[in-house]
């Protein structure tokens, strides 16, 4: 294997290749569900690790959602400024408005290097400087340029690289299901020990089970209208694990993205304000002086989506948004380190860079929420383990840093891979007595929902959902619009309920089917996400309360909100901050 | 056979409602031949091939084809408009536009609809070998250094089979290993901290490989990420030569 990464201590079985099995019929000792680069990656370790491994994902592995990330990943490398994983963590628990469990965040940033080194060598092609050495970029609320990066693909570059990783594998015996859409986990005995999916390309419903199962199934933004996510990206691991009774943490917390384009909410990368770029209101003032007079544009993301929010309800913005000027860092610069950025804006927003500023506004991007786990990634289900976007170990608390999630995907994919392997491999193989039941009964519900013949159709509650939260419960959240989007969700889940119509009463590629299944998913994660928030009496990170509680509020909010599924509806408790040597600090920039 | 009609109001998928409407005849080639071909839609600017698709879907939900990020990044949604193959979230519709012919993939067997099977083409890319060989120095590729732009040119392929479905000799030759695994080829055969250059020359260069590009340029002019995979076989074929 030979990582500096490997995990000390844990000697690991190694099974011969011929043991490994290619058929769908038997039982794999790790599953991944998700190939993006928190699901490849931890694949590959699991792999590594000698374990039988098979892989499901609703997308083929390179369309997954990482490969739309521009800016960049984060490591304390040092190679442009000092730099050191300490500092790393210290911005990350400071970044986090100190809801992130520290214990795990000193974990992440120390083995972050050794993750990028890794990936060096299996031929990620970063930026680098004229040396040759990887090449680090600014990014926000950072205290030290440490944002590797590949020009302005770097997830794609990831993405590329991990798949290049798993197709080698797969010609050891690792397997890959694609286009399998999994919508259910499957627990035997207080194991979990696989999941169902519906096979999109031949239909039907079929059951893959393994000793462990990990869920990399990234994040939720389509809860919102205007969001930076795929429309993959409908949180369904989340929403399985809920259904599964597992606890899901932080869910209120949803970062917007400060420069979304309008009208469209495709992304347009941190890096642009990294290389220089200005925030304009209507007047053509730079506001973020006003608001964070000494990182201005490259203030922690929370802090600028505020600003600009505040700009725009104070009639200070254009059509709903604000500018993103890059004109002043010439053709050059802009052709050179911002070539992807200045394609997307001339394509979604009819507007090129060079000559004009592009119209932004704040945009659903990345959940800080997810799926409870250790640093390890298990879960509170034994075999079960969560890793990406879709898991809360948590290191970005209530405010995620960008570059930090990339990192998060390659480091705790690899230790819950390496975990997962670990424990399969310690264990005889997961007992599958229930998998042929859970296997029927889900085919009986999914029966059930092609039988619905009048109703609504998905698309009308959806449409709803995502405009709904956009303007109730995205950036500031006063109290009045989210009473009123408790309700909004309430009725519409209920109109769910009643039974929605799938016209598409077909086996192959029936995205009606799935569409509706993810819909049923979306919903359950707005409950929830509206409950914590409502009761979460602070403002901190990406929860903002301006109207009734503008601050911060340590004495009773310093917890994470754990949210757990109990007859039909989500049920809140709290659980403590893990803290090694951070004590909670005013958060300016 | 019926065309189907959506108001405006409710065709926003991803854009503001205060923009301009164009409306569109869509004709789609549908596998069930019992399925409905046209539709006609109506789209706030700027609007996109995919918005049209979504609304069409509306109107009936059996219209297969995929797609998941609209940013021209996941190569998921690539088909043919109007006989070009291209990515329906990146193919403008622009006002002026009247009618749209949207057909799936050439040279693949169709799945449903505009969803083809893509397995001939990633079975020709795991031919090339495409996964890096640690061999050269690992502080290489230095900023600005040729051999980085070298690399760089072909990294940025997302393998959405736009290429495959241009290419003349894709369809006639069922060996030829086609334009993105050669890309690909390139790509790492000219990253000096390879090892594998051999080995990667030796199966570009040999039955299936480069000697069989007529260099018509179709992938070059069909890339929606403005690769040009036509000089990446090119160079290829020039290195393998000398290998
Ligand atoms: C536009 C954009 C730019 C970003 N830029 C950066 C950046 O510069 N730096 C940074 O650190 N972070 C960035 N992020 C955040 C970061 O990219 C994501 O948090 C991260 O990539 C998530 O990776 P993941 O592996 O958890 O999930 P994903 O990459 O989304 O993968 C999820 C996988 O799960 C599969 N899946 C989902 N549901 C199911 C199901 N029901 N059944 C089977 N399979 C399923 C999908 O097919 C997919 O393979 C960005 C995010 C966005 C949206
Ligand atoms: S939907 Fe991703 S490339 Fe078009």
């Amino acid at each position: 294997m030979g990582r500096g990464t490997a995990v000390a201590g844990c000697p690991v079985a190694r099974r011969p290749a011929s043991d490994r099995f290619q058929a769908m019929d038997v039982s794999f000792d790790v599953l991944v569900v998700g190939a993006g680069c928190a699901g490849m990656r931890a694949a590959i370790e699991a792999h590594d690790a000698g374990a039988r491994v098979a892989v499901v994902s609703k997308l083929h592995p390179t369309r997954s959602h990482s490969g739309a990330a521009e800016g960049g990943i984060n490591a304390a490398l040092g190679n442009k400024a000092e730099d050191s994983p300490e500092t790393h963590a210290f911005d990350t628990v400071k970044g986090s408005d100190y809801l992130g469990d520290q214990d795990a965040i000193e974990i992440f940033t120390r083995e972050a290097p050794g993750d990028i080194y890794q990936l060096e060598g299996w031929g990620c092609v970063f930026s680098r400087n004229a040396e040759g050495k990887l090449d680090q970029r600014p990014f926000g609320a950072a205290g030290s340029p440490r944002t590797v990066y590949s020009a302005d693909i770097t997830g794609h570059v990831l993405i590329q690289v991990l798949y290049e990783q798993l197709q080698r594998r797969m010609s050891e015996g690792l397997v890959v299901f694609e286009e399998y859409f999994a919508f259910r986990l499957v627990e035997d005995g207080g194991r979990c020990t696989g999941v169902i999916c519906w096979d999109l390309l031949h239909g039907g419903v079929k059951a893959v089970t393994g000793s462990a199962t990990i869920l990399a199934t990234g994040g939720a933004g389509r809860l919102f209208r205007a969001t930076t996510n795929a429309y993959a990206c409908t949180g369904d691991g989340m929403a399985m694990a809920l259904r599964a009774g597992l606890p899901l943490k932080d869910m209120e917390f949803m970062q917007f993205h400060p420069t979304t384009m309008y009208p469209s909410g495709i992304l347009i990368t941190e890096g642009c304000r990294g290389e220089g770029g200005y925030l304009l209101n209507k007047d053509g003032e730079r506001f973020m002086k006003r608001y964070a007079p000494n990182a201005l544009e490259l203030a922690s993301r929370d802090v600028v989506s505020r600003s600009e929010t505040t700009e725009i309800e104070a009639g200070r913005g254009v059509n709903g948004s604000v500018m993103l000027d890059l004109r002043h860092l010439g053709p050059e610069k802009i052709l050179n380190k911002l070539p992807g950025s200045r394609e997307l804006a001339m394509t979604y927003a009819g507007v090129d860079p060079i000559f004009a500023p592009i119209p932004v506004r704040p945009g659903a991007h990345y959940h800080m929420g997810g799926v409870e786990t250790d640093e390890w990634g298990l879960t509170p289900l034994e075999g079960l383990y969560a890793a990406g976007e879709v898991a809360c170990v948590s290191v970005h608390g209530a405010n995620r840093l960008g570059g930090n999630s990339l990192m998060e995907t390659i480091t705790f994919g690899r230790r819950a891979g390496r975990h997962a392997a670990e424990y399969a491999l310690g264990r005889t193989a997961a007992a599958n007595g229930r998998a042929e039941t859970a296997r029927a009964d889900a085919e009986a519900w999914v029966d059930g929902l092609l039988a619905v013949e009048q109703g609504e159709r998905p698309w009308q509650i959806r449409d709803e959902l995502g405009q709904s939260m956009l303007e109730n419960f995205g950036v500031f959240r006063y109290p009045d619009k989210m009473d009123r989007q408790v309700g909004i969700i309430d009725e519409l889940r209920h109109r769910y309920g009643r039974g929605v119509v799938i016209e598409d009463k077909g086996t192959v590629f029936n995205s009606d089917l799935t569409q509706a299944i993810e819909l049923g998913y979306l919903l359950d994660l707005a409950a929830c996400m509206l409950q914590a928030g409502v009761v979460r009496k602070e403002s901190r990170g990406a929860h903002s309360r301006p109207s009734d509680f503008p601050e911060r509020d340590d004495e009773n909010f310093m917890k994470h909100s754990i949210t757990t599924w109990v007859d039909g509806a989500p049920q809140l408790s709290y659980r403590e901050v893990r803290m090694t040597k951070w004590e909670p600090m005013v958060r300016s920039y | 056979m019926a065309v189907l009609e959506r108001s405006r109001r409710q065709t926003n998928i991803e854009t503001a409602g205060d923009a301009p409407a164009t409306t569109v005849r869509l004709t789609i080639a549908r596998s069930d031949a019992g399925a409905v071909r046209e539709f006609r839609v109506a789209l706030t600017q700027p609007a996109v091939v995919l918005d049209a698709l979504l609304a069409g879907q509306r109107l009936d939900p059996s219209l297969g084809f995929r797609y998941s990020c609209r940013v021209a990044m996941c190569g998921t949604c690539a088909v043919r408009v109007n006989g070009r193959p291209t990515l329906a979230c990146q193919q403008p519709i622009t006002p002026d536009t009247d009618e749209l012919l949207l057909e799936p993939l050439a040279g693949f067997a169709v799945v449903r609809d505009l969803v083809v099977d893509t397995s001939p083409f990633w079975n020709a890319w795991r031919r090339v070998v495409p996964w890096f060989m640690p061999g050269g120095p690992r502080e290489a590729l230095p900023a600005g250094d040729a051999s980085r732009a070298e690399v760089e040119r072909g990294l940025d392929c997302i393998a959405c089979g736009a290429c495959w479905s241009a290419c003349d000799v894709v369809v006639t030759n069922a060996g030829y290993l086609g334009p993105a695994a050669l890309n690909r080829a390139l790509t790492l055969v000219a990253d000096e901290r390879d090892g594998a250059r051999a080995e990667r020359l030796r199966v570009a260069g040999q039955q299936g490989g480069v000697t069989h590009c007529h260099s018509i340029l179709g992938c070059t002019a069909a890339c929606p990420k403005g690769l040009d995979p036509s000089a990446s076989i090119r160079r290829l074929r020039r290195w393998s030569l000398v290998a």
